[in-house]
């Protein structure tokens, strides 16, 4: 009886939005009077920090500091459609909302400050910091605050915008499958140790290498927060989760967190985490959906290296203590069959 | 259902509210004393959102009678930041990115809370220890360790 | 964490200002403080509270449901059935004409599943609700269930769900979704190895930390504001629309701000039955899931059993893989149809197989409707097609990570789904993965690029 140590990879890839697309987002910005800008939806954010990411989004477009963005959502009384935050579709499809709107505000507010300038609105740029300038003379330049100002009081224009990003539906054919399922994908590449006591069945998750490629990290501490946190789904998933523990069976299902079982955090494995970005062409800024793909190559990760430690293949989720001793007695010529 | 007079200091205000007699601390704190800072997780004991302090101990207040409270003193994340300035605990969650959907960071802070109170240069295995009653779905647990730990630091540092 | 920005550097922009940056998250100080509002952080005067009577049966007719005690009770305001829901059997994917319509808000002839809600009781206080659902009387027939996918594709098997006749989800493609490209016969013919393996999983539970629900308060106008932790605003909107056949514009939905959703808020169930309760009772209603109902009556993520059956060559490329999926939908639709959909479209993972087969099913049995959960439709797939992958590798004595080098997708690659592959970044992962974990792989492979093939 031995603690047994093994390694083990998984190479994954995830689509972004829904699948075969057809699944719409909307967005509005408007300035107020003092060069703030709202940004309304009716999207959902359940943890992940998508008002904040959309707050980036519009501000980077606009060309103004992420604070003078406020992000309304989710009443349906005032925000735009949006399909919902689901299928790693939030910050791809309601990205590009706001990114559209944001540029035809952006337009309108250039347009302004030209009139104010007496310039063509196409030599005028934003600083990031809250000024529109002439290129190549910055001393030429008025404040996002003057500007909109002007616009409200003075010129009668509207800084606004509309966006509405759609990837067309696909419809599967019917015999040959040809579709479209998604315009871009993640990519992920995992490595974990482990190690298992071949007496008790337990396995200690040693370590796991995360690599992951996301098109663009808007926000890369955000980013971070759900590569890691998913990262600690999939290693829960890989070894603990079910609510039907002798499926098909339907006894002996948890029905709380004392019986529902999950990593707590005694468990935990010392996560490494990389990030690579290839933009996608048709991206926010480049992005991807990052939320989901990253909970899924740890599982298969965890299930070779428990092979390698041990030689046994348990080829059903969650590996458990129980299927592995199971496994490991079989093998041993210990037990029975039938 | 009778109700029943209950009388302690929240957060160092003194209430007094009638409650039907078999309220939770939860739902008294809730729903009649205006505090929703502590979350129902599970309503059960076993998920640690609705973590109060109770003259200085930990406790689930979904398992706790309002009314053995009575004359206490509780503490909750509402509380926490009086007078506006954020407790360490509080900021290192924000600089630390240590709270996803946040429905479990009230519950974690007191849990974190009172560990730090009683313990204020915590090892990382004192950490794990007092929060191992919260679940937290989305963050991996690791990034509020380090975030505990952080604020177990500043709070020496500006002790020293 | 740390970004390698050597990987694709021409490829991103980097005079940015705000993208990139790591902001802080502008909701955190309402976390920390507690004044984040969800949506039972709301009081309102007078709120009720809906209780549901589940069945307690895996599959039975309903001879006979006698609510009268139940409304006798102390607090109780009214007792829901299935004759009070205007349009009581729907689907939530006929919004984009996925039908048919499948599911009842409240059962009324048969229940399919242990947990399957049947009336739903509204009182002053959750105890009376609760109090009062336990004297609700109800007759079943027990009928014989079925829980194993391949048995309810017998024949034979119990009818889970009268509107999917043999127990499969009936796609335009038949009994499952195909997806067929190349030459799947010639392909094992050519195999110097066949290895053929079956992969279960079981049901999970997304177990967001605050539990489904929603606050429903009539505005006096014909209104109803809907306070709400869906995931999806306007798919709530538009089903309850379908249900309670009552006109958009009296609906009005408050969220946004979420505990965890993980897939498990996807579905339309809470609101439409809460919105309905508050008009006949005009009166605030609550209806939110106890943890207990969040683990065992929320749908979870599906079952699936899938067998995968791969020739390989002996220098290691892939040149045949066949795909047999089984989706577990439970009892229901739900999402499930769209999720084997999905599987069919992400085999054979990210790697580059001139010949596949793939045949996904979507079937019933009499279990808790199964939905979206994180990683929908390829968690499962990936468990399967990646220790898959490390069992070929070892067949034909390769090293797992050069293995999948060779067999990777690159751009301009053909998939199975016949899109050209653009933007591939796998390589650069392995590549990565075998520097930072220090599994040393052939010079060859870390001279790869997903940008294209070596000459």
């Amino acid at each position: 009886m031995a603690i047994r140590k093994g390694r083990g990879v998984a190479a994954i890839n995830y689509p972004t939005g829904m699948n075969l697309g057809g699944d719409p987002s909307q967005a509005l910005v408007h300035s107020t009077p003092t060069g703030n800008f709202m940004v309304s939806l009716s999207s959902v954010d359940l943890g992940q920090g998508l008002k904040q990411v959309m707050a980036q989004i519009c501000a980077e477009t606009i060309g103004v500091p992420t604070d003078l963005v406020t992000i309304d959502t989710a009443d349906t009384d005032t925000g735009p459609h949006c399909m919902g935050t689901f299928a790693s579709r939030g910050t791809h499809r309601i990205g590009n909302a706001v990114r559209q709107a944001a540029e035809e505000a952006r337009q309108v507010m250039l347009e302004v400050a030209a009139d104010e300038l007496e310039v063509n609105a196409s030599d005028l740029d934003t600083d990031g910091t809250g000024n529109i300038h002439v290129k190549g003379a910055p001393q030429k330049s008025i404040s996002i605050f003057d500007t909109a100002l002007a616009a409200h009081f003075k010129r009668g224009r509207s800084i606004s915008g509309r966006g509405m990003f759609l990837v067309p539906r696909s419809f599967p054919e019917t015999e040959t499958g040809a579709m479209k399922p998604a315009t871009c994908y993640a990519h992920a590449c995992v490595v974990a140790d482990v190690e298992v006591d071949d007496e008790t069945g337990e396995v200690t998750v040693v370590s796991v290498k995360n690599v992951y490629e996301v098109g663009r990290a808007l926000n890369p501490k955000m980013v971070e927060q759900q590569l890691v946190g998913g990262s600690w789904m999939g290693i829960s998933h890989a070894l603990y989760e079910t609510t039907e523990p002798y499926y098909p069976n339907r006894e002996h299902g948890g029905t709380d967190f004392n019986q529902y079982l999950m990593p707590g955090p005694g468990d935990l494995a010392a996560t490494e985490t990389i990030v690579i970005e290839r933009p996608a062409a048709d991206g926010p800024y480049g992005a991807k959906g990052v939320g989901e793909m990253c909970a899924n190559p740890q599982i298969p990760a965890l299930a070779n290296a428990i092979f390698d430690a041990v030689g046994v293949r348990i080829d059903s989720m969650p590996i458990t203590p129980e299927r592995i001793l199971r496994a490991l007695k079989a093998q041993a010529g210990e037990m029975r069959t039938g | 259902m009778a109700r029943v007079p209950v009388q302690f200091t929240l957060n160092g205000e003194e209430r007094a509210e009638f409650i039907e007699s078999g309220t939770t601390l939860l739902h008294a704190l809730r729903d009649t004393m205006g505090d929703t800072s502590p979350k129902g997780g599970c309503q059960q004991g076993t998920c640690g959102a609705c973590s109060v302090i109770v003259d200085g101990e930990l406790r689930l207040s979904c398992l706790t009678l309002a009314q053995t409270c009575e004359g206490a003193a509780i503490e909750t994340t509402a509380g926490l930041a009086a007078g506006g300035v954020l407790h360490p605990l509080q900021r290192a969650i924000m600089d630390g990115f240590a709270a996803q959907c946040g429905f479990c960071t009230p519950g974690m802070i007191m849990a974190a809370k009172a560990l730090l109170d009683h313990t204020p240069n915590p090892t990382r295995e004192d950490v794990i220890e007092a929060i191992s009653g919260n679940v937290c779905r989305c963050t991996g647990y690791e990034p509020i360790i380090a975030a505990v730990l952080a604020a177990a630091r500043s709070n020496s540092q500006n002790a020293g | 964490m740390e970004i390698r920005k050597e990987y694709f550097a021409d490829e991103r922009q980097d005079d940015l200002h705000e993208i990139g940056q790591s902001r802080p998250r502008s909701d955190l100080p309402g976390h920390v403080t507690g004044k984040t509002n969800y949506f039972a952080d709301r009081t309102f005067p007078g709120l009720t509270h809906l209780k549901m009577v589940r069945s307690p049966h895996h599959h039975a007719n309903i001879r006979s449901i006698d609510t009268s005690e139940a409304e006798k009770h102390p607090g109780v305001i009214r007792v829901l059935t299935a004759k009070d829901v205007p349009h009581n059997v729907y689907t939530i994917l006929i919004l984009i004409q996925v039908g048919p319509e499948d599911e009842t808000v409240l059962a009324d002839r048969k229940v399919s599943w242990k947990g399957q809600a049947v009336v739903a009781v509204v009182a002053t206080s959750e105890r009376a609700a609760q109090e009062a659902a336990a004297k609700v009387r109800i007759d079943y027939e027990v009928l014989p269930a079925v829980f194993d996918m391949l048995e309810a594709l017998k024949p034979d098997a119990p009818e889970v769900n009268e509107h999917h006749p043999g127990n499969y989800y009936h796609y335009d493609s038949g009994d499952h979704r195909k997806v067929r490209f190349g030459d799947i016969d010639a392909g094992f013919a050519m195999a110097d190895h066949i290895l053929e393996q079956t992969y279960h999983s079981s049901p999970i539970e997304q177990a967001p930390a605050e539990t489904t629900g929603c606050i429903v308060t009539p505005d006096g106008n014909d209104r109803f504001t809907c306070y709400t932790n869906t995931q999806a605003m306007f798919f709530t909107l538009d089903n309850t629309s379908i249900i309670l056949q009552m006109p958009g514009h009296k609906l009005h939905m408050v969220g946004g701000t979420v505990g965890g959703g993980f897939g498990g808020k996807v579905d339309v169930i809470v609101e439409p039955i809460a919105i309905l309760a508050a008009k006949l009772t005009n009166r605030p209603v609550s209806f939110i899931y106890s943890r207990e109902e969040e683990m065992q009556i929320s749908s979870p993520r599906a079952a699936e059993t899938i067998i995968l059956r791969d020739g390989v060559m002996n220098d290691g490329r892939l040149v045949a893989r066949k795909v047999t999926g089984y989706t577990d939908a439970g009892a229901f639709s739900r999402h499930s149809p769209y999720g084997a959909q999905k599987g069919a479209a992400h085999y054979p993972g990210p790697y580059t197989v001139p010949n596949v087969w793939i045949d996904t099913y979507c079937v019933y049995t009499n279990r808790t409707p199964s939905s979206a959960m994180r990683g929908f439709g390829v968690t499962i797939a990936d468990f399967a097609l990646e220790v898959q992958m490390d069992k070929l590798a070892r067949l034909i004595g390769m090293d797992p990570l050069e293995f999948r080098f060779i067999n990777a997708y690159r751009d301009g690659d053909i998939k199975a789904h016949r899109q050209p592959t653009e933007g591939a970044a796998l390589i650069e992962c392995m590549q990565e993965a075998s520097r930072v974990a220090n599994w040393p792989v052939a010079e060859k492979y870390m001279a790869m690029s997903s940008r294209g093939r070596e000459a």
